[in-house]
């Protein structure tokens, strides 16, 4: 009771670390991209081009803060706020070792699921404050996108929670010390990284923001450090979705001794996320329906036979 | 030299089939005219025009189903016209039957106070932009043609650019100042406007959205605009709109000497390079009657194939890309690096070598040429099989393009839709194999088709047409022949050195070759090739003079632009992008 609860310090290193960590991917992924294209990429500012994000956000800076005469003021200027601020709260959840966790709560999962819903009324806010319309067809698709990959993104979850028995991230962790959920739960792995990807808009799921089809989609109007919040959420998702799948299926900060837990985690985070680049380059992007209807028909059915399933060995075990 | 191509006003019950036939049809009023390309040409007033069309469309022996060319020509300041009806605008009809094999030229005079005539778009649906274009061009008025606008100049343009009294350079013209007044009514002119474009605003149960896709837009392959007529995302109607790209490439034919407009042919299909030379180049030449050897025709093949290659590389990525892949564009832009680069060793040039002369190439080929093109048909194959599986494999691929944007042969042709794009309906119509030119019934060689018509189908035969191109490469590095790379003629080619030295003769002979350009016995004559994007061909007029005439650059891509709302009603916004990415159009090619 009289005790000082340490991990508030963790706060400010977490969201730096964080906002540091969006801006060297955006580097890293330019890197491997030319990597895997046959080109160079950044190489220019810095050691390697490292720095290059660093003059990107200089740019951004300082760049003309223009809000659209024609949009909505307030909610444009609300919007890329939403976007970066959800992400960077989901991060409080995030076990990065054992004690360093910001708050170990009970509803982790249900706050990460929560926020996430949250950044979708930015992009959605975004969309329709541009009162431009590319912008609009954007945020429509994304809110039926979001819709729809939202409702098994929890249900592919529940396996894992089943298996733990818990809501909180560390006791899932904690759990995986005989075997990592992603083999018992490589349904809802596949199906979780799915919905990740439509999560965070990126290819082959960046449809709400499609650049051949609807130039720039929800965030056309934007400019300057609001698109560059727009662009860090983005950046921040795929982080924050990269490190929910190593705590959910690969073990979280668990391997063996030599290293501490949290560099584990990170390698695996980073692993994770040099996955979802290499799927950016390698798939197109397939038409608005089809992606309804692959959320619907299949991958909905598909996460609640595997609850269904998990469900039934986790009783069978137990009796 | 060929025989002095003057029209000569032949019997014209000696000539065969169908002309005779028209003139059964349509008495004594027809006149007949020979041109140097072997294309019958008959002269019809403009009362028959739609009877005559209609004939050759629907009951001649074999029936011409393509309406390949519609444009005028300007006659008023014209000399020499021996036995043609007197004309101030001729409108002509160039129609090919591809059942037949053969070609006919429809002319019709019209005078300058009363230069009007019947619309044939419900003949031919592809007249219709031609008929614009023809209004625009030359302010022809076409009766009974639904929507005739102005289509590659501004709405608020004054004049028609291809008539002989419009300014041709801007020094003809005053100082151009842009008045507040001027810049109003421009502006006023481009609003945009549902009813003009043929859009209802709303039906009783939906209001519809309006988009502008383009001229700006990132996958409109250049300054292309579709207004888009949308419910939700499904495309009620698009609207193509053209003339952001344009020109005046034919104006510029008229003050081009015949050798100094070979550079700006290059610049018509912008990724086809010499690929536009070719057919310019081959129309002068029989023009003239210059003979071109073996080795200089074989060069041009090869390096014509190469931009077919580089073309159809540049298509693929572009495709694969519009439809979201992200990879395959840089590796296929990487290929044709490699290409370009050995263009560049033998050219000195990458995209536009200009390096087709009239009578021959520019240069002879360079020492190691053979190598490099043979070790790059080694390395390409290879590259072709694994985008194979990357790309035209990729299941995501195929749904966003299987069974979008079809339409079958009879459709296409309607259209005005050749090359590729009509083989990929099952016709297997190669100019190449059917009337081969600069020698390319010496190659061994297939013509891949599809079947369906689909967006996939235009995919999967130009990337098989880049495997065919590549054997064609490779039979030219193997079998060049040995000669000379240009014509000994005297309008091709400059006489020896040692001999203007000598003749006085000689030497103004040479001067005046070179500071004013030779000069083209008067004649017509078209000339149609199988570029990389469809047929491409020319049509000039010589007045007997240093420069044509009158140059009509009929290109591939500007019916396929038309066909668009034909294809693509009823399907999605991201259907339509795969269907413009799927046309392989360029706008330069369209504009001119």
């Amino acid at each position: 009771m009289f005790g000082v609860d340490w991990s508030y310090l963790l706060i400010l290193p977490i969201v730096l670390g964080a906002l540091v960590a969006a801006l060297v991917l955006v580097w890293w992924e330019r890197r491997v991209l030319g990597w895997f294209q046959d080109r160079l990429g950044p190489n220019r500012v810095g050691w390697f081009g490292v720095l290059q994000a660093l003059a990107d956000v200089i740019k951004l800076v300082t760049k003309d803060d223009w809000v659209p005469p024609f949009g909505d003021r307030i909610l444009f200027i609300l919007a890329p706020v939403i976007v970066a601020g959800a992400m960077l709260m989901s991060f409080v959840v995030v076990p990065l070792d054992a004690h360093l966790i910001i708050a170990d709560t009970n509803i982790a999962l249900l706050w990460f699921l929560a926020m996430s819903s949250l950044a979708v009324y930015g992009v959605l806010l975004a969309g329709l404050a541009s009162n431009n319309k590319y912008a609009l067809l954007g945020g429509l698709r994304s809110a039926a996108q979001m819709v729809t990959y939202e409702v098994f993104m929890g249900l592919s979850l529940l396996g894992v929670v089943m298996l733990s028995g818990s809501f909180s991230l560390k006791d899932v962790v904690e759990a995986q010390e005989e075997m990592w959920f992603c083999i018992p739960q490589f349904v809802g792995l596949v199906i979780f990284v799915i919905a990740g990807l439509a999560e965070t808009h990126r290819l082959p799921f960046d449809l709400p923001e499609a650049e051949h089809e609807l130039t720039a989609g929800f965030h056309t109007e934007y400019s300057g450090m609001k698109f560059g919040l727009i662009m860090a959420g983005e950046y921040l998702a795929l982080i924050l979705v990269s490190c929910l799948i190593v705590v959910l299926f690969f073990g979280g900060w668990l391997g063996p001794g030599f290293l501490p837990g949290f560099v584990w985690f990170g390698i695996k985070v980073v692993l994770v996320i040099n996955f979802f680049i290499l799927l950016r380059a390698a798939i197109p992007r397939p038409r608005y329906d089809q992606l309804m209807s692959l959320g619907w028909k299949i991958l909905l059915p598909l996460s609640l036979l595997n609850i269904l399933v998990s469900g039934a060995v986790v009783l069978w075990m137990a009796s | 030299m060929t025989p002095s191509p003057q029209a000569e006003v032949a019997d014209l019950h000696d000539q065969p089939g169908v002309v005779s036939d028209l003139i059964a049809r349509f008495g004594e009023n027809c006149t007949f005219q020979q041109t140097s390309d072997g294309i019958p040409n008959v002269w019809t007033s403009r009362e028959n025009i739609a009877g005559v069309l209609r004939f050759l469309r629907q009951d001649a022996e074999h029936p011409y189903e393509l309406l390949f060319d519609l444009s005028a020509i300007d006659e008023r300041s014209r000399k020499n016209r021996d036995g043609q009806p007197h004309s101030d605008f001729t409108v002509f009809y160039h129609l090919i039957s591809l059942s037949g094999d053969k070609d006919i030229r429809i002319k019709v005079p019209l005078q300058d106070d009363d230069s009007s005539i019947a619309s044939v778009e419900s003949i031919y649906p592809v007249a219709n932009w031609y008929e614009r274009e023809a209004y625009d061009m030359f302010g022809i008025d076409f009766d009974g043609h639904p929507n005739l606008k102005r289509i590659l100049t501004p709405p608020l343009w004054e004049g028609h650019p291809l008539r002989k009294d419009h300014p041709a350079r801007a020094t003809e013209m005053d100082p151009f100042q842009m008045s507040d007044e001027f810049k109003d009514a421009q502006q006023e002119a481009l609003k945009f406007v549902p009813e003009e474009w043929g859009m209802a605003r709303s039906t009783p149960h939906t209001d519809f959205m309006f988009l502008n896709l383009g001229p700006n837009h990132p996958s409109v392959h250049g300054v292309f605009r579709v207004a888009l007529q949308l419910d939700g995302e499904v495309i009620v109607q698009a609207v193509p709109d053209i003339g952001y790209h344009h020109r005046g490439q034919e104006k510029m034919a008229e003050r081009q000497s015949w050798h100094t407009y070979i550079p700006y042919t290059d610049r018509i299909d912008y990724l086809g390079g010499v690929m536009n030379n070719l057919p310019y180049v081959l129309n002068v030449e029989r023009m003239a009657g210059i003979e071109v050897p073996d080795r200089a025709q074989v060069i041009r093949v090869m390096l014509s194939e190469m931009f077919r290659v580089a073309s159809h590389l540049l298509f693929y990525g572009t495709f694969a890309q519009d439809v979201g892949q992200m990879s395959p564009v840089f590796y296929m832009f990487a290929d044709r690096e490699r290409l370009f680069s050995i263009i560049e060793a033998i050219t000195g040039g990458r995209m536009h070598p200009s390096w087709f002369r009239i009578g021959g190439v520019c240069q002879d080929l360079p020492e190691g040429w053979d190598q490099m093109v043979i070790d790059y048909c080694d390395y390409m194959p290879k590259r072709l099989d694994h985008y194979h599986t990357m790309a035209l494999q990729n299941k995501i691929l195929k749904r966003r393009s299987v069974g979008i944007g079809a339409y079958n042969t009879e459709e296409g042709l309607d259209w005005g839709i050749t090359g590729p794009s009509l083989r990929a309906t099952g016709h297997d119509w190669d100019l190449r194999k059917k009337r081969p030119y600069s020698s390319y019934d010496q190659f061994d060689f297939e013509v891949p088709t599809a079947e369906n018509g689909d967006c996939y189908d235009r995919l999967v035969v130009r990337e098989q047409e880049i495997r065919q191109s590549l054997r064609i490469i490779r039979q030219c590095a193997e079998n060049m022949p040995e000669g000379s790379y240009k014509a000994e003629h005297r309008l091709a080619t400059p006489p020896p050195k040692e001999r203007t030295m000598e003749h006085i003769e000689t030497l103004i002979h040479h001067f005046l070759n070179v500071s004013w350009g030779p000069v083209v016995p008067p004649c017509e004559s078209a000339t149609t090739i199988e570029a990389t994007k469809g047929w491409n061909s020319f049509y000039s007029i010589s007045d007997g003079g240093t420069m044509a005439y009158r140059t009509r650059v009929r290109t591939p891509s500007f019916p396929a632009l038309q066909q668009i709302p034909y294809i693509s009603n009823g399907f999605m916004i991201p259907d339509l992008i795969a269907i413009i990415a799927s046309i392989d159009f360029v706008m330069a090619d369209v504009d001119r």
